[in-house]
């Protein structure tokens, strides 16, 4: 049996205190109104340079008697883009330098929220898809794995307190309009509204605040539901004579596995594509799952290599390591992929309202993240995880890990800052708390729960082939 | 020079796993094996150096990657420059990711097709080229062990006997 270390438990602790000042800093110094908000940039513009400076070019255009001028309008269209969250009736002839105002702030006043949503779902989502890599391992009963099947029941378990905290912050931001990083619930399908947009006239049925609410329960009572039979049958066959909750087990793998896939291709589409919902691309589900999916494997790897190291596994050898890996080096490649299919042919096919997506990642405020990002989760891993002995050595594998996690957070960053924060984004102390306050929450939940079940599934059928595993 | 060997045939791939170690450990020197299909963890028993394909052909794909790049830059930048998905920069680097696909194909495309053809040198195949295969059967469902006789043939034959060899021959070798 697995007990928790005290001095594990005080990082869990401190980190999730740490990461708490940082997020109520963001909170506190958003701006609330628009006279905050034009202080602080008459601050920023001293402090940090090119970003707040775009900005204002952007805003000197609105005072010019908007744009008669061809690179006026230019410059305008290319604002709307930039924006993400642009509102489908924001004509760039009639903004206002007041509408303006009013939209720069709201993204100001977005920045905490974002800060923390991007955390919680990384956290969340890791969770979800080791859960996803163990249901994998039982569909195909495998062999290799049952000596680490109950570390992967341990990071599956945050998937429970992860899963309340995203549907409290879904309730919050909708109903209880906190804030506005959902620009869809803002919009209207009368045409001669202020803010009416046309997309909506489509997606509404949809997008609309209490199907979205009802669809993000349904996702999560159904990981939750199968997260918790199948652990529990897991842990009954530990003490079993026959394999009755083991082929139970498997029959809810594979169902859960299609299920799933089915909730994560919808989920992705209402937590992360509707933040740009005039844009749509039909792999973006697929592409999240990749990058959530590398990241929970990495995460397994972590919690191994630490068990391991503090001898609560003595069945898990160098091959074990060596397997895992090999799945952190596959899909990162794998991630990379579909990151590509749906990055070229949208960027190459050049379809406004497609590239309009990649225009600030790619050529914005965001390329040095976007560039960052593929070299930390494709040309790191690929190069550093590519000679087999390497993925025998545990601590390169964790820095190896590490790039790939810092990697695939910036992913996810991407996916949700440019829509909701817009240009102007930062990576600061909200941000940093965001991660610190989860990660703590995560180290917490994953370790308390190892400390339920003894680490060695005895039970398993297949684990004397996984103990004498070996290439 | 000649010298003498031990063909030793075996029908089944496990039971000849377990005789390559109990050969080794008795000390004698197994010249080759013939079997009709890889057979998983051979050359670990054997003692055989770990292949060194893989650094070729990581070398191979790198030669595809550089013909690429040359060659997407000389046609569609240079010699005949391209406006790509309505972008006309005109600059390999801003170009790159349209690139990617062909990219990719050729580096894969140089990596797999130098890697078979340096196998097959490596290896000494090449078209007309005679068979260098003892045994017929060893295509079928046989595997042959073919042990270098140091000192007594008689004692290897029955120590290979022992090790559940279904037939024995000493040959002579050129």
């Amino acid at each position: 049996m697995y007990t928790f270390s005290s001095r594990l438990k005080t990082t869990a602790i401190a980190f999730m205190i740490i990461g708490a000042l940082g997020i109520a800093y963001g909170f506190i110094t958003a701006p609330s109104t628009i006279e905050d908000l034009k202080e602080q940039m008459l601050h920023a513009e001293d402090g940090h340079g090119a970003a707040t400076a775009s900005h204002d070019a952007v805003a000197a255009n609105h005072d010019t008697d908007a744009g008669h001028a061809n690179e006026e309008h230019t410059k305008e269209a290319l604002h709307t883009a930039n924006d993400g969250a642009a509102h489908g009736d924001e004509d760039a002839h009639g903004v206002s330098e007041e509408e303006h105002l009013q939209h720069s702030l709201d993204q100001a006043k977005n920045r905490p929220w974002a800060a923390i949503y991007i955390a919680m779902l990384f956290f969340l989502l890791l969770s979800v898809c080791a859960f996803v890599y163990y249901c994998i391992q039982r569909a195909s009963t495998a062999g290799w794995s049952p000596v680490l099947f109950r570390v992967m029941e341990g990071v599956s378990a945050y998937i429970v307190p992860g899963s309340i905290i995203v549907l409290v912050f879904l309730i919050a931001s909708s109903v209880g309009h906190a804030n506005h990083m959902f620009a869809w619930m803002y919009t209207s399908v009368d045409p001669t509204a202020a803010n009416y947009d046309y997309a909506m006239e489509t997606k509404g049925w949809w997008l609309n605040i209490p199907f979205w609410l009802i669809r993000a329960v349904i996702y999560v009572l159904i990981w939750i539901g199968f997260k918790h039979f199948i652990i529990k049958n897991s842990r009954l066959q530990d003490e079993a004579t026959d394999l009755k909750h083991y082929n139970k087990n498997f029959t809810l793998s594979v169902v859960f596995l299609v299920v799933f896939l089915v909730t994560e291709l919808f989920m992705a589409f209402d937590w992360l594509m509707a933040i740009d919902h005039h844009w749509f691309s039909q792999l973006y589900s697929f592409y999240v799952f990749a990058s959530m999916f590398v990241s929970g494997i990495t995460v397994i790897t972590f919690v191994t290599i630490y068990l391991r190291a503090k001898g609560f596994l003595p069945n898990v050898n160098d091959y074990h390591i060596h397997d895992l890996g090999k799945y952190m080096f596959a899909f990162s490649i794998f991630w990379t992929y579909l990151f590509f299919a749906q990055f070229m042919l949208q960027w190459y096919a050049n379809i406004p309202e497609e590239t309009a997506y990649f225009y600030p990642r790619l050529i914005g405020n965001y390329q040095p993240l976007f560039i960052g990002m593929i070299v930390m989760n494709f040309a790191f891993p690929i190069l550093v995880l590519m000679n087999s002995d390497y993925k025998k050595v545990p601590w390169f594998v964790v820095i190896a890990g590490l790039v790939i996690l810092a990697g695939h957070y910036l992913d996810l960053f991407l996916m949700v800052s440019p829509g909701t924060v817009g240009n102007d984004w930062h990576f600061g102390l909200p941000e940093m708390g965001g991660i610190l306050f989860f990660a703590g929450l995560f180290i917490y939940v994953v370790f308390n729960a190892l400390t339920k079940a003894p680490l060695h599934p005895k039970g398993n059928p297949l684990i004397k082939e996984s103990e004498i595993f070996h290439h | 020079m000649s010298s003498k060997v031990i063909h030793a045939l075996y029908d089944d791939d496990d039971v000849l796993l377990k005789a390559v170690k109990e050969v080794k450990a008795a000390h004698h020197h197994i010249e080759e094996i013939y079997t009709p299909f890889p057979v998983h963890g051979l050359d670990k028993a054997m003692g055989l150096e770990p292949t060194r394909l893989g650094i070729t052909a990581f070398m191979y794909g790198l030669t595809g990657l550089g013909f690429a790049v040359w060659f997407l830059n000389f046609i569609m930048i240079q010699d005949w420059p391209q406006n790509i998905g309505g972008k006309p920069s005109f600059s390999f680097a801003e170009n790159m990711p349209a690139f990617v696909p062909v990219m990719f194909e050729m580096t894969v495309f140089f990596a797999a097709h130098l890697m078979v053809i340096t196998f097959y040198m490596r290896s000494k195949i090449w078209p007309f080229r005679e068979a260098e295969n003892p045994d017929p059967r060893t295509t079928d469902d046989h595997f042959l062990m073919e042990v270098a006789v140091d000192g007594d043939a008689d004692q290897l034959a029955s120590l290979l006997k022992g090790t559940g060899a279904v037939e024995i021959n000493v040959k002579e070798k050129h």
